[in-house]
């Protein structure tokens, strides 16, 4: 198990760096600088900003100054308790940003990451909240129309989209009834309509899921021996199908936040919520070099991450799988 | 080109009379599919969407004809889904935007389709090193974060419809590759291949003569349920304002508009909404009955 995890970590270095070394050298490559669309500045001007942000050095030196930097470089994590500052923890330096000068792209994160975080775990727990337990009754009541009503409602969620639901949600709930507010983030109740509509997708799909390995697993024969034991229908379900039943969940887990977290843009957008997505859409049309890398390498480090304690589990579920 | 080859093989005789009335995999799974209601129904308002949507806009008002004197005006009998802000019909607006849905749909997946297959037949026929080597690229480039990627690239290279095409067509062929290998994996140890090159055929002619045909049963389902997934990407980026972008439209750029504008006009959020929902529904429902009439089991859930 040791090895396996070990060589699992391993493994995402070359991806973080796929993914350092792609956008970077994109963004250079493309037409428009973060300076094009600013006012015109005088030549002395713009040679000393570049000098600022060592735009004049070497591209290959950029590349590897800018690598060094974002190495974690100490291990205090309880520097976190006091606000979410990557260089006092890890030692993780974003650089300052191109678009707001007198910000470093380390706390433009600190201050907007936790927003995106609260909204992502929450639509998390929606999406695991309503979706296994649909998936399971759907299972344990397979071909009746408790089961068709779930599926159907599973297949529905999965056919609406984010950016319809939501919309239609604040034209029902807040435009029309006004028990919501239509955008904002202050008051817990802004969260509702938001994690909602991001929670739902993915609470369809963990349904279809768990229906999907829960039936698997219940037409399997040690769950026949459990029964032919005596063992009450709630034991069978939850001691001894369960476990198995989960594990396509489980693995959907990994692209699940990844899509979570990225959906995030478009629930931003339309609630208008101060998160991380937005200003990611944005640095990129600004082409604010630092934030965009910034924001891009912590959303793939956050996946990546993610992934691994996904397979990790999976095999601590299902031993065989280590040997594939 | 014209000599001959002393060792030609006889012409194949064009078809082969079955020994008796044996009914194909193909038969079969139409007969199944046929069964299922839910399928057949959303293969009729696929092929209905599609005649709408493609042959439609020949009929109708033209999309970009406006009427600003009509203002946004609700649906009528004149405008059966109402009008936009710019007084164009939205029902024309709408078969419109479906085009362009459907063929990002349509092309993108195509251009999954041939990269997918391409690479995941050459990597399970290969074998060996070769097929360890390229099936880890796949599983790496299965860590990385795409849809971020897809944003910055439209960002970047100035929103082309044909990026898009590319773009989202390079994020899909992952899991085309992977079916695709399993399944070559599994065919090229079956008899038949064996046979095919008794009688010396090339590789080339092997893997497309062969090979390929008989994995098409995955790939079409796996095609079929590849579609919706693209166009909800290619709405999701219309909405970011970063898919198509005005004059043309598509169902996204359409909800997008809608909702900037829904506290006043409903109907032009409501109508793209269904019909974006109602295009997802009927091929996710053609996809499964697919999948079950073809008796697939895709890797995919």
């Amino acid at each position: 198990m040791l090895r396996f995890i070990g060589r699992r970590v391993l493994e995402t270095i070359p991806v973080m760096l796929i993914i350092i070394t792609g956008t970077f050298f994109m963004q250079r490559f493309v037409p428009g600088g973060p300076f094009t669309a600013e006012k015109a500045v005088t030549p002395e001007v713009l040679h000393n900003l570049e000098a600022y942000y060592h735009l004049n050095d070497p591209l290959w030196k950029q590349y590897t100054d800018y690598v060094w930097d974002l190495c974690p470089k100490r291990f205090h994590p309880l520097a976190l308790r006091s606000g979410l500052d990557l260089k006092a923890a890890f030692g993780i330096d974003f650089r300052p940003s191109f678009k707001y000068p007198n910000r470093t792209v380390n706390e433009i994160i600190a201050y907007k990451l936790p927003v995106s975080l609260e909204l992502g775990g929450w639509s998390l727990l929606v999406a695991l909240g309503l979706g296994l337990p649909l998936g399971i009754l759907a299972a344990v009541k397979k071909n009746t129309w408790i089961d068709y009503l779930c599926s159907s409602l599973a297949m529905t969620g999965i056919c609406v989209p984010t950016f319809v639901l939501g919309p239609l949600l604040v034209l029902a709930f807040a435009i029309h009834t006004g028990w919501f507010e239509a955008s904002g983030w202050y008051s817990p109740i802004d969260r509702v309509l938001p994690c909602l509509t991001l929670g739902n997708f993915y609470a369809a799909y963990i349904a279809r899921l768990t229906r999907g390995g829960m039936i698997e697993v219940l037409s399997q024969d040690y769950i026949r021996t459990a029964r032919a034991k005596g063992a009450s229908e709630a034991r069978i379900i939850f001691r001894h199908a369960l476990r198995g039943g989960l594990l396509p969940v489980v693995s959907f887990l990994g692209p699940a936040v990844a899509g979570i977290l990225t959906g995030s843009f478009v629930i931003e957008t339309i609630f208008q919520i101060p998160g991380l997505g937005r200003e990611f859409v944005d640095s990129a049309r600004n082409r604010d070099y630092t934030l965009v890398l910034g924001t891009v390498v912590l959303y793939a480090g956050l996946i990546v991450t993610l992934n691994l304690v996904v397979d990790i589990v999976q095999v601590w579920l299902n031993p065989k799988l280590k040997f594939e | 080109m014209v000599s001959l080859s002393p060792k030609r093989l006889p012409q194949p005789v064009p078809r082969l009379e079955p020994a008796e009335g044996g009914s194909s995999l193909w038969t079969d799974a139409w007969r199944r599919l046929r069964k299922n209601r839910l399928a057949v129904a959303g293969g009729i308002v696929v092929l209905a969407l599609l005649l709408l949507c493609f042959i439609g806009p020949l009929f109708s008002q033209h999309y970009e004809e406006q009427n600003l004197d009509l203002g946004a005006s609700p649906p009528s009998v004149s405008h059966w889904l109402g009008t936009d802000t710019l007084g164009r019909d939205l029902f024309s607006r709408l078969l419109y935007g479906g085009q362009i849905s459907l063929s990002v749909g349509l092309i993108a997946t195509v251009v999954a389709l041939v990269i997918g297959v391409t690479y995941g037949a050459t990597a399970g026929f290969a074998g060996g090193k070769t097929d360890v080597v390229m099936m880890r690229i796949v599983d790496i480039m299965y860590a990385l974060p795409f849809t971020i990627f897809v944003i910055l690239l439209m960002v970047f290279f100035g929103r082309n419809i044909y990026l898009l095409f590319l773009a989202i067509g390079a994020v899909e062929w992952l899991t085309m590759a992977r079916i695709v290998r399993g399944q070559v994996l599994s065919v090229k140890r079956m008899e038949f291949i064996e046979a095919a090159r008794t009688l010396g055929f090339g590789r080339g002619r092997i893997i497309f003569r062969h090979v390929i045909p008989n994995v098409l049963g995955p790939v079409i389902v796996y095609a079929t349920l590849t579609i919706p997934s693209v166009m909800l990407l290619e709405a999701f980026l219309s909405f970011l304002g970063l898919g198509v972008q005005p004059p043309m439209s598509s169902l996204g750029v359409l909800i997008k508009n809608g909702a900037d504008s829904m506290e006043e006009y409903w109907w032009l959020l409501v109508f793209p909404a269904v019909v974006f929902s109602l295009t997802l529904f009927s091929l996710n429902f053609l996809g499964d009955g697919l999948r079950d009439a073809l008796d697939v089991r895709t890797s995919k859930d």
